[in-house]
């Protein structure tokens, strides 16, 4: 993973929508625009346009912290932790494991 | 003013008609040969005098990429309320019609979505009233 892998998927993260679209689809994996949409209606209790869903999850896709398949002729959605789990390694873990704790 | 029709775009009105009468068990209302095509509506047997569902040819060429994309983006173009979704999408599988969505719970209501076969996904939907 390279420096600008590790930046897309920083930059994924570092937004509370796109945070909760990663916790809907760890629960319910392949999920559609419009599933998407609904979750986040329901969870939030305010509603985001399609159009603001689908720029967050090319963020996300991007990142490639999304594998997208398809049922029929409808495009599904599902979470991809490698590029996390890379980032973690090469980036994360080295703060957390080295060193004392302040 | 009152709502007495609505349309569902459809690819072939015959095939439509199987579907929405003998698969999801509306009734026809009017069946009017209309030169190539039929002014075809159906309505639901809990309301036959309610609002009509209009099987309407999609033969404009906008509306397959319209229908495509709504597809693709998994969007039920027509939404039907139901009393018991558990039920119904049971009685529905066991006739074959493949849901693209299993019945959820969407805080006040039920959903699931069904294929309509004729291009279209159809929302399926139990008020709860939570």
């Amino acid at each position: 993973m390279d420096a600008d892998q590790l930046d897309r998927v920083f930059k994924a993260l570092a937004d509370p929508t796109r945070r909760r679209i990663i916790d809907h689809l760890r629960e319910r994996p392949g999920q559609s625009l419009f599933q998407i949409c609904a979750l986040a209606m329901a969870g939030e209790g305010k509603a985001l346009s399609r159009q603001a869903i689908t720029q967050h999850l090319d963020m996300l896709e991007k990142a490639g912290l999304l594998h997208v398949s398809w049922s029929g002729r409808t495009k599904l959605h599902t979470l991809d932790l490698t590029p996390l789990r890379k980032a973690a390694d090469i980036w994360l873990r080295k703060h957390l494991d080295e060193g004392e704790r302040p | 003013m009152r709502i007495y029709v609505t349309s569902v775009l459809v690819d072939d009105q015959s095939k439509a008609l199987d579907f929405y009468t003998q698969k999801l068990g509306f009734v026809v209302k009017h069946d009017i040969p209309m030169g190539e095509h039929r002014w075809l509506t159906v309505v639901s047997p809990e309301d036959p005098a309610g609002t009509e569902l209009l099987l309407e040819p999609s033969e404009h060429p906008a509306a397959k990429p319209f229908k495509d994309a709504l597809v693709e983006d998994g969007i039920p173009a027509t939404s039907f309320q139901v009393d018991d979704l558990k039920a119904e999408h049971a009685r529905l599988r066991d006739l074959g019609v493949r849901f693209v969505q299993e019945p959820v719970d969407a805080g006040s209501v039920l959903m699931a979505i069904l294929d309509d076969t004729c291009g279209n996904l159809i929302q399926l939907v139990e008020m709860t009233g939570k």
